[in-house]
């Protein structure tokens, strides 16, 4: 065979390759819109957004309080991880001793690979008694909030101290040259300069927090409803397609896959708004 | 000029303030470590005394409570050759069509880096929607370990594909033109100077994208199904571990010891395929290093 012809083939086989590959997504939306279209059809998109009730079965497709429930869930949980997560970059890079900074990184990064899963069997066992002592049931919006924010705290430290490592030297001159303390130095130039990455890192913590499901589903206690408290057990959307989904039928069938086209949109639209503040998606 | 006093690494105030980031910084970092050590432990404490080489190799009994995890364990790595399999040599040729036919700016490859870089931000669950709707139902495989590898390896294709791509791009542009002026072609040059060279790169994000799919539960659940026995081909319903670790703690009441012991054996594969792969991603960074 003449080499040509070789090459032509390969490039066939490659263009065929990455022509499945970048169709996936489309087929991915294609086939969710598909399934969900009989009960948009039959009950308009108005249905899901109110709050009178979860009984696809009978007709009533209120998302409106697991919507707000994952909404509530990864808004504390970002509020508990974005500082502890930032200082955990600043801890890294600028006070802890180089053996500690070492051994510290390496422990964010294996709680960045800890399956959820393993997660919520550990929220479960210590962190919702715990709760329960103060407030039962335990299985609460709170349980759920902890176990999410030691989940994506791994994120907002890693973009943070990456940002950190990026900024020129220059700058660290300048600041040295004008006389400034360690702290102005930080808190007026490190982190100006890196505030775009972090914003990003935080982005892609929250949209990661809204997405997660298997931790969620077993510490937060699945009740639907608005939380009114920290300790009410709440249901998120994801955690009602994991628990719903391996025997749905019918409309019931077809409003949970509705529950997760609106779980993408959220999703990716928070990934967009991390893209265009310039942040870069860190598979960690 | 009050504001400059801030700065002055002379006044007290400066000296006070200095000092009060430091400590919340260790303060942060304490919290976070200590309940890294504590889930460790926990996980150690509980786990530990249950692994070996029985709870490995015997089926579980009363729905896991006791025996052991070889059926899961089986079905498991069933599920990862299915999702590897497919995975890596789609994810493979789109990398090389990526880095090596397309250019970085160029609109084509915009288009696919962007297609997947989507792909990656859907959520596990809704992809796991997916695989129920087409490789379950739409294509009739049903609750079985051929529909759930194959929906893993959606998930995992998008990192699979940009940390091949990324290996491949940092081979020099040198030795793609002393082979070509060798009169090499381009299948040649791909097969025997290119892959060699990006082979680290490739299997450090297969390992990534095992890890992933190892730790994923949700997706599972309502793709490759419960079944807790030995499975006998890719079209029997398996259980994953992980989807074994959720059913033993919310379903199982006194499953929680078993549920311990498991977590702690994917934790140490996890751990065990993480290290091939930041040494592979080492001995490729060295490899670069000294050829140039």
């Amino acid at each position: 065979m003449s080499p040509c012809s070789r090459d032509a083939r390969l490039f066939w086989i490659l263009s065929a390759s990455a022509l499945i590959a970048s169709g996936l997504l489309l087929l991915i939306l294609v086939f969710l819109a598909k399934e969900s279209w009989p009960v948009i059809q039959n009950a308009g998109l108005s249905k899901f957004m109110r709050s009178d009730g979860w009984y696809p079965t009978e007709g009533a497709y209120g998302l409106l309080p697991m919507l707000a429930a994952s909404m509530a869930m990864s808004a504390l949980a970002i509020i508990i991880a974005a500082p502890l997560g930032v200082a955990s970059a600043l801890f890294c890079r600028f006070y802890a001793p180089p053996l500690i900074s070492r051994m510290y990184r390496w422990a964010i990064i294996l709680l960045a690979g800890i399956p959820s899963v393993v997660l919520g069997l550990w929220g479960l066992t210590v962190i919702v008694p715990l709760i329960l002592a103060v407030s039962p049931p335990g299985t609460s919006l709170l349980a759920g909030s902890i176990i999410l924010a030691l989940m994506i705290l791994p994120t907002v430290a890693l973009t943070t101290e990456a940002a950190l490592a990026a900024v020129p030297m220059t700058y660290w001159q300048g600041a040295a040259a004008l006389g400034l303390s360690k702290e102005a130095t930080i808190l007026r130039v490190a982190l100006p300069a890196t505030a775009a990455s972090i914003y990003a890192g935080i982005l892609l913590a929250v949209a990661r927090a809204l997405g997660e499901t298997m931790a969620v589903l077993m510490v937060s206690g699945n009740v639907v409803q608005l939380p009114s408290s920290l300790f009410d057990p709440v249901r998120t959307l994801t955690a009602n397609i994991a628990l719903e989904m391996a025997y749905a039928t019918g409309d019931h069938r077809a409003s949970l896959f509705v529950s997760g086209l609106v779980l993408t949109a959220l999703v990716l639209a928070l990934a967009a708004g991390a893209r265009r503040s310039g942040g870069q998606i860190v598979h960690a | 000029m009050r504001e400059s006093r801030a700065f002055d690494l002379s006044s007290p105030r400066a000296a006070w303030r200095d000092l009060s980031l430091q400590a919340a910084a260790w303060f942060a970092a304490a919290i976070v470590a200590g309940m890294f050590l504590w889930l460790l432990f926990d996980l150690l404490w509980h786990g530990a005394a249950r692994v070996d080489w029985t709870f490995l190799t015997t089926t579980p009994k009363s729905s896991g409570r006791s025996g052991g995890i070889a059926p899961i364990l089986a079905s498991t790595l069933l599920i990862l050759f299915v999702a590897i399999a497919v995975a890596a040599p789609l994810g493979l040729a789109t990398a090389v069509l990526l880095s090596e036919y397309t250019r970085r700016e160029g609109r084509l490859g915009q288009m696919i880096g962007l297609s997947l870089d989507v792909l990656a931000g859907v959520p596990s669950i809704v992809v796991g929607l997916f695989g129920n709707a087409f490789f379950c139902v739409w294509l009739g495989l049903g609750f079985s370990i051929l529909a759930g590898g194959l929906t893993l390896a959606c998930m995992i294709l998008p990192i699979l594909i940009r940390t091949t791509e990324s290996g491949l791009r940092q081979v020099p542009d040198e030795w793609r033109l002393s082979a070509e002026a060798l009169g090499m072609s381009r299948a040649t040059i791909l097969i025997h100077v290119l892959i060699p060279v990006a082979a680290p790169a490739l299997i450090a994000g297969l390992m990534l994208g095992i890890g992933r799919a190892m730790a994923e539960t949700a997706a599972l659940v309502f793709t490759s199904g419960y079944v807790d026995r030995m499975p006998a081909s890719f079209l029997d319903s398996g259980r994953a571990i992980s989807v074994h670790i959720y059913d033993l703690t919310m379903n199982v009441a006194g499953g929680d010891k078993n549920a311990y012991a498991s977590a702690l054996v994917l934790i140490a594969l996890l751990i065990i395929i993480n290290g091939i792969a930041v040494a592979l991603a080492d001995r490729a960074l060295t490899r670069r290093v000294s050829a140039a």
